[in-house]
């Protein structure tokens, strides 16, 4: 990968950039350090940096700008060439970089040389054929103008990786020559590099901001094309899931938001009075030695992946309750209500057991931020332990805990192995929770693995999906705040 | 009608009116309750991990079947002059016979009476064995027309039926095995010829295809886990260290700061696939990074680690008294010094504590590595370089239990959970590492 090169490339010349940088300030002073207005070593980080970021930079701005560039002119090429077809130039245009894409992998392979393709002629060589042997699959035959823009996004795509090289290294070379330059026994080089370090303490802490806004962009704009290509009324109203390829699928939410809230449901009907009681009784009753001993197991569970209560409740809650519920006079209770491991009370009860912790631990800082003199008040006028919980500690604690109740309704909605691999992939409207069901993430991981086309809807539907769960959870976490915030007592 | 006064009275010091006993009963009820609780939790965390370790166990164990096999130099090497490209031309299905001729011959030597033919003899052998056989004559041209001794692995029915799994009843519409088979298996295991013995291929191998539960090893995707956490480690230590080091010690209160704070904290709720959603679509869609690598497997991590990182480093570096900051500056170093050789080294420990606590969330997590494709068989060897590893296909422990759960064989259920024992060894070994760490080193101001 010569991407990787560069960069390791980069950060030797920054290396040796320190050294002469350092050397040569030693130096400007005839080797008396104290005559320097800064520690020696400042004056190499000085060089160092300034060889590296600038460099560094334009590399990450180059690699991010290149391909939106080049898909606007390769498109523009392309719709120029030949609007008279029923074909949308979006979908032409992922078949131009599947192609070229495929020619790259092919040349890597060895399976073809650039002569070749230079010389291809699409009508008669079966590319097609020839890519899905490589592992590409195509969705339709190679047409020669597809060819030929593919070819021309190759073409470009190397122009500008060599013409990238070639700017980054010079960067580098012109950053270190300056501060080289630059370096000298009066120049102020910690100052110098104490602000080149703000800026890049800085830029990690809005990292978090990019995260965010890419988040919300990559989603975005992939949910509009959607409902370019789908209503949005059948997407928010309608009241069938059903994705099929001939191109009328019906893609609705509402199942699919059902089947989320009905497992969510169950989930918090096991989690929150077990961890409740079990945060009440931590907190309130447990000698010190059951609670150095109980809490940390406890979070044992919360910390186990959700892999594995995936495969528990795959293979061992599901025939577990099958074996009581179902097989009929073979069966526990002789009932024939259940007919498949996966169900919502599956990946419901699962799913409770994953919660507790985090409900028990939450529920329990906040028990203990109560304060004592509360409880003492109440035993005081004679109240029991259990009546002082339930009409003083709890009260007071409410806000919170709702709180932590929201927050852990937020984490069942967007837990993901747990429901793909308990939970079933029907998508219907039922209240029996002994029936397999599915939810939203379940049906983000079914369309977008395997082959993908991005300009079908089932596929882009997807994008929806992730963005309504994206605000679902923001909503739910930023409502757990605002009640937190809100009625929160101040006891202190 | 009963007063106020009746109610209270009845009782004394010495004896409970009936109303005390009520409350005396429903407090003993609400401890037990939560007394039931946390019997209840610990319950369940002991099913689950009995229930791992009994079912997981026997994925390191595996039943091997030797046989003296001999090596027909008329078969594998027709003219006789032991060129590599002449051997290389025999395929698998010109060893097949070698090893149906071996294992006639062994059963009659035993004296072991059984009505199947060669052919079916040698279905108690993996699919692989045809293969592992031309692997050895390949390395070792020269045993050609010797009679070596071959441990192969025997099919995952075979196997099954050493560790209880697969019975003559549980068998009656299983095409691929016939009670003959267990028969035979039987009589093999009293010749001493079966035996079942520690797997390392489980811990080192490669998956293996549907038809062939019995080869299929973590060995690669444990490699795939790991240079996935070394890219989470290597960008996510200095990014999140670098925020925080900005957000706790030099950020100006100001509206640009509130923002980038709640940003971090809504990132530590976001549901994980959604990480998964933006890998696909910035990392692969846009950026057009290879699928499937263990690179872009680390950014998403990363990502999605970078808020439990910043948060517990954010911890750490206020757990440390301003006193130490002030002595720094007042002996004139600049704010920049006194953060990086004074405030950094003290909390240096926690931050160590919360990265590998986020690094450990990191390996165990599955649901964004599904939406970039790190899952599905990769047949292919170890990486033979670091940027092999990053850049070709693998996939990742979780990834690679999940996608024997989701495969028909029921084999390969025991290597699921033989699998998650091995995940949770390495999250049971950085924790103690965290905890560790934190009991030397963790200071009390």
């Amino acid at each position: 990968m010569p991407t990787f090169w560069l960069i390791a490339c980069l950060f030797l010349m920054s290396a040796a950039g320190f050294i002469l940088g350092r050397y040569r300030a030693v130096l400007s002073t005839g080797g008396e350090v104290r005559k320097l207005h800064s520690l020696p070593s400042y004056y190499g980080y000085n060089v160092a940096l300034s060889t590296l970021l600038p460099a560094l930079a334009a590399l990450a701005l180059w690699s991010i700008l290149q391909p939106l560039v080049i898909d606007a002119r390769v498109s523009g090429m392309i719709s120029t060439d030949m609007n008279s077809e029923n074909t949308s130039a979006e979908l032409m245009m992922s078949d131009v970089q599947r192609v070229s894409e495929g020619l790259n992998i092919a040349v890597a392979r060895n399976e073809m040389t650039n002569e070749e393709i230079r010389v291809m002629d699409a009508d008669t060589v079966d590319l097609r054929s020839r890519l899905a042997d490589l592992g590409i699959a195509l969705g339709s035959e190679v047409r020669p103008e597809i060819l030929t823009a593919a070819r021309q996004h190759q073409d470009m795509t190397h122009a500008g990786r060599l013409m990238m090289t070639i700017v980054v290294v010079l960067l580098a070379i012109v950053g270190f020559a300056r501060s080289y330059g630059l370096t000298d026994k009066d120049f102020r080089a910690r100052n110098v590099v104490e602000r080149c370090v703000f800026a890049l303490l800085a830029l990690a802490a809005s990292l978090a901001i990019l995260t965010t806004v890419g988040i919300v962009f990559s989603m975005l704009f992939e949910t509009i094309s959607f409902f370019g290509l789908h209503s949005w009324k059948d997407f928010f109203l309608g009241t069938t899931w059903a994705p099929n390829f001939r191109g009328d699928s019906e893609l609705s939410i509402l199942p699919l938001l059902w089947g989320t809230i009905y497992i969510s449901l169950i989930a918090l009907l096991v989690a929150v009075p077990i961890g409740l009681y079990a945060a009440i009784y931590l907190s309130e009753y447990a000698s010190s030695s059951t609670r150095s001993f109980a809490k940390p197991l406890l979070e044992i569970l919360a910390g186990i992946p959700t892999i594995v209560y995936g495969l528990f409740a795959l293979l061992t809650v599901g025939p577990m309750l099958v074996r009581i519920f179902g097989r009929g006079s073979e069966g526990l209770l002789g009932l024939t209500w259940m007919t498949g491991a996966t169900s919502v009370l599956t990946a419901g009860l699962v799913m409770g057991i994953m919660l507790i912790p985090f409900v028990s631990s939450l529920s329990d800082d906040i028990i203990n931020a109560v304060p004592q003199s509360m409880r003492d008040a109440s035993l005081g006028l004679g109240a029991t332990k259990s009546e002082t919980v339930r009409q003083v500690v709890i009260p007071a604690a409410l806000p919170g805990i709702v709180g932590a109740v929201l927050l852990a309704a937020s984490r069942a909605i967007g837990e993901t192995m747990i429901v793909v691999m308990g939970a079933g992939a029907i998508a219907k409207f039922s209240t029996n929770p002994l029936e397999a069901m599915t939810t939203i993430t379940t049906r983000i991981v079914s369309q977008l693995t395997g082959d993908t086309d991005f300009a079908s809807p089932e596929t882009l539907v997807a994008f929806a999906l992730g963005l309504s769960l994206f605000v679902l959870t923001l909503g739910l976490n930023i409502l757990a705040l605002a009640i937190v915030r809100t009625y929160r007592e101040q006891y202190d | 009608m009963k007063t106020s006064l009746d109610r209270h009275s009845g009782g004394s010091l010495l004896m409970q009116s009936t109303r005390t006993k009520r409350r005396n009963a429903a407090e003993t009820r609400f401890k037990l309750y939560g007394i039931a609780a946390i019997a209840v939790s610990l319950l369940m965390l002991m099913v689950l991990l009995t229930t791992i370790v009994s079912k997981g166990l026997g994925a390191y164990q595996q039943t091997f079947i030797t046989l003296q096999v001999e090596l027909l130099e008329k078969k594998l090497d027709k003219k006789g002059n032991r060129n590599l490209t002449d051997i290389k031309k025999v395929s698998t299905f010109g060893y097949a016979p070698l090893i149906k001729a071996s294992i006639t011959e062994t059963v009659e030597e035993l004296g072991i009476v059984t009505g199947l033919k060669a052919k079916q003899m040698a279905g108690i052998l993996s699919k692989g064995a045809a293969a592992q056989l031309r692997d050895y004559v390949i390395a070792n041209p020269g045993r050609i027309g010797d009679t070596v001794q071959f441990r192969f692995l025997a099919t995952s029915r075979v196997d099954g039926y050493l560790k209880g799994r697969v019975s003559r009843s549980s068998i009656e519409n299983d095409k691929s095995i016939a009670p003959e088979h267990l028969d035979l298996v039987d009589s093999l295991i009293e010749a001493g010829l079966i035996e079942k013995t520690f797997n390392i291929d489980f811990i080192i191998g490669a998956d293996a295809s549907d038809q062939r539960p019995e080869a299929a090893g973590m060995g690669v995707s444990i490699l795939g886990s790991l240079s996935m956490v070394l890219v989470v480690l290597a960008l996510a230590l200095p990014i999140g260290v670098g925020a925080s080091i900005y957000l706790e010690e030099f950020a100006p209160k100001n509206w640009v700061t509130d923002v980038i704070e709640v940003n971090i904290s809504n990132l530590a709720a976001v549901p994980s696939i959604v990480f998964g959603i933006l890998g696909l679509a910035v990392f692969i869609n846009y950026m057009h990074l290879p699928m499937s690598a263990p690179l872009v497997g680390g950014l998403v991590l990363t990502l999605m680690t970078l808020p439990t990182i910043i948060i517990s480093t954010r911890a750490a570096l206020s757990a440390v008294p301003p006193s130490i900051r002030d002595a720094a500056l007042g002996v004139g170093a600049s704010p920049m010094q006194t953060v990086f050789h004074h405030v950094l080294p003290l909390a240096a420990p926690g931050i160590l504590t919360g990265t590998i606590i986020g690094l450990a969330q990191a390996l165990g997590e599955t649901a964004p590595l599904l939406l970039i494709g790190m899952v599905g068989f990769v047949a292919s060897n170890a990486p033979d370089s670091i940027a092999s590893g990053l850049l070709s296909p693998n996939s990742a422990m979780p990834a690679q239990i999940y996608e024997w759960a989701k495969r028909a064989d029921p084999a390969f259920y025991e290597r699921a959970w033989g699998g998650i024992i091995l995940l949770l060894l390495f999250l049971v070994s950085m924790n103690l590492v965290a905890v560790i760490l934190r009991r030397r080193f963790e200071r009390r101001w």
